[in-house]
């Protein structure tokens, strides 16, 4: 109730108040800019935020303090103080070996963490002679056939002392036997090795359309990643759920945290639908975010998130331990905002997204490479990007304090005004019966294709700048000197396939795929004989052709 | 005579990010063409296929991945092989400087690298297709 002043009417708020007589007089002498202001994805933003918008919202300016649930201000009560994020460079191309290489390089660097990039027909679970292989090998990330070439990758790499992150789905429960095996044979002990698999196959059918099986199969693998590793890998992250691509292929940031965030509920409730215990498998997950340009955006986006997943993982799922409760997060800066005119200015846009992600509370970080738009990186660039993060972390100041942010009234509207738009998505999609449902009926591809469209359309007609490219343009560019990746790789992997299949025992590896089928038909958990399929050296393409013929394959109907 | 260009789009390879493409198919449907997009993982049989079902004017393909200097020779051989060689070829994606002579020579003359404005775009395909119209 607003109190009644003496003569019966409400008193005017302070902030109608200072618009009267402070604004108004100074926007009659001087406008405004035309505008439009609002964020990158859309959203309108008002002039300015006081204590009043935020509980017009049904926010609080005020939110409890770091460590404290629903998490709004951070997991952890001394924030960066603590440990620092981890710096974790996303890389790999060629051969294992090239790629081991530049591993050796980034912790020699000071890079705390690997992450493995895999190349299309490994992505794709294809070998690298299928025809659909032609031109992919070794391009986009490193090609790794078989449990050979894990060994290659991880030469003189102590996994008992790294942790890995691996960004792989349709494969990811192949590619993680993989790696139990090398670690198997360098003497690590399962229990105590981590690292993060991404295995997130929803946003695959949503944004990125690296599947291979057709959903609910594919979610069974993941469910069975789920049970092996509580039951034995204990400490690996078993799924990165992840909005990344969501947000590369042209979501709003609202939408890129609501689709996110809503698979993640639709993985919580096949483990529970498969027999699981909620605490069992929930501390396990983690998330992957996007860092776009829109600095207060961005950080909003993961103050909300970290309270939207709490509120649901208590309240929907009635999760008791607290770490089901606690939302931790990848963030990569967004590749799709860097450009290849002027790329020296991606420096400066990555640096602005990073600084983001960090205000925002993120665990570990992937810095872009200038030459994101143009090639993968240099050694060069890559160095730079991690130089980035290092500069953040040791020379900004921002890693002193917990949640500097806290209590701004802008940043907390605007985790409220997020919160209440991902609600409304949940809503929507909750009844069309759940995100595999929705996913169906095109719902989320929808959305996103809309999104990417509108925000094009607004490049074109000059209402959103992106300097160098549709204004501040330079004639007279000096190319950059990129990573060329010839085709040495193709041939080297193909001549080391053939003679794999020369030298391997031929009727242990069809034994062993014979059993996975047998076990693919049935109920059974498919990562044991996966382990034995990858110790008999068959190859991902092999492995996957295997549960082609039991699954099929998922082909989209493609949406404008 | 206002016949519509006919232009098919297509994502060759095994590559998925299919962002740009579906974007340039809307915005050359709004520019007044007919455009058919074939969808992901396409070979270079099944785009000169619908290229010839389609009696397309103009074969648009999108290719993130490198796999450029595979791909486009063999469409182009193809597109000979079956008398089309009067369909224009465009391409757009992430295409080092140093593959665009070669390209051009393969007779790919329209290159389209990240940041390409969509109207340039459009322009570029009217001003090459309206000729066989």
């Amino acid at each position: 109730m607003p109190k009644m002043s003496r003569i019966g009417v409400p008193p005017v708020s302070a902030k109608a108040r200072w618009e009267r007589e402070t604004l108004e007089p100074t926007l009659r002498k001087s406008p405004e800019r035309p505008g439009p202001f609002s964020t990158i994805s859309g959203r309108p933003i008002e002039r300015l935020y006081t204590a009043e918008d935020v509980e017009a919202r049904g926010g609080t300016a005020s939110p409890a303090p770091p460590g404290n649930f629903p998490y709004v201000r951070g997991l952890h009560p001394t924030g960066y103080r603590g440990k620092l994020w981890t710096m974790r460079q996303f890389a790999g191309y060629g051969t294992p070996e090239e790629t081991n290489q530049r591993y050796k390089d980034l912790i020699a660097a000071g890079g705390t963490g690997l992450s493995v990039a895999f190349d299309l027909p490994t992505l794709m679970g294809r070998d690298p002679d299928h025809p659909l292989s032609l031109g992919e090998v070794g391009k986009c990330g490193v090609s790794i056939t078989s449990l050979a070439d894990m060994e290659r990758l991880f030469e003189g790499i102590p996994l008992s002392d790294i942790t890995t992150s691996m960004t792989i789905n349709s494969p990811a429960p192949m590619i993680l036997a993989m790696y139990l095996v090398v670690a198997e044979k360098q003497g690590a002990d399962w229990r105590a090795i981590s690292g993060t698999l991404q295995n997130d196959i929803l946003k695959e059918f949503i944004a990125q359309k690296e599947y291979i099986f057709p959903p609910r199969p594919s979610m069974r693998l993941i469910t069975d990643v789920f049970a092996f590793c509580s039951a034995h890998v204990p400490r690996w992250n078993t799924i990165s759920v992840s909005g990344y691509h969501i947000r590369e292929a042209g979501s709003t940031a609202a939408q890129e945290l609501a689709f996110t965030l809503r698979d993640g509920l639709e993985y919580v409730q096949y483990g529970v639908d498969a027999g699981l215990d909620v605490d069992d498998f929930v501390p396990r997950m983690s998330f992957f975010f996007n860092s776009h340009s829109d600095f207060f955006e961005e950080i909003a986006k993961y103050r909300a998130a970290r309270k939207l997943w709490a509120d649901a993982m208590r309240d929907r799922f009635g999760a008791k331990n607290p770490r089901s409760w606690q939302l931790r997060f990848h963030t990569q800066t967004a590749g799709v905002s860097l450009t290849a005119q002027q790329p020296y200015n991606n420096v400066v846009r990555t640096a602005l997204q990073a600084l983001a992600a960090v205000l925002g509370g993120t665990n570990s970080l992937h810095t872009n490479s200038l030459d994101e738009a143009l090639a993968l990186p240099t050694k060069e660039s890559a160095t730079i990007a991690l130089r980035t993060q290092q500069i953040i972390a040791h020379e900004s100041g921002v890693a002193n304090v917990v949640d500097p942010l806290g209590g701004s009234y802008f940043v907390e509207a605007l985790t409220r005004d997020m919160e209440r738009e991902v609600l409304t998505y949940w809503d929507t999609i909750d009844r069309m019966g759940g995100m595999v449902a929705a996913i169906e009926r095109g719902y989320p591809q929808r959305e996103i294709a809309e999104a990417s469209y509108q925000f094009q359309q607004a490049v074109e007609r000059q209402e959103r700048i992106i300097v160098g490219v549709n204004d501040f343009v330079q004639a007279d560019e000096k190319p950059l000197e990129i990573l060329y990746i010839d085709d040495t790789t193709a041939d080297t992997q193909l001549a080391r396939l053939a003679d794999l299949r020369r030298t391997r025992d031929h009727h242990r590896v069809q034994q062993s795929l014979e059993a996975l089928k047998t076990v693919a038909h049935g109920r059974g958990n498919t990562m044991e004989p996966l382990l034995d399929c990858v110790r008999a050296y068959a190859t991902v393409g092999e492995i996957c052709d295997a549960l082609r013929e039991v699954w099929g394959e998922y082909e989209e109907v493609p949406v404008i | 005579m206002s016949q519509k260009i006919r232009v098919v789009i297509a994502k060759p390879g095994l590559d998925g990010h299919d962002r740009g493409a579906k974007v340039i198919a809307r915005a050359l449907r709004d520019a007044g063409m007919e455009v058919i997009y074939t969808g992901l993982r396409q070979t270079p049989e099944q785009i000169v296929s619908a290229a010839l079902q389609e009696d397309a004017d103009v074969i648009g393909l999108s290719i993130l991945s490198g796999a450029h200097m595979h791909i486009c020779p063999r469409i182009i051989e193809l597109l000979r092989e079956k008398g089309l060689e009067d369909v224009q070829v465009v391409l757009g994606g992430i295409i080092p400087d140093q593959d665009v002579p070669k390209l051009n020579v393969m007779g790919i003359t329209g290159i389209f690298i990240p940041g390409t404005p969509m109207q340039h775009i459009v322009d570029f395909i009217i001003a090459h297709a309206r000729a066989r119209l």
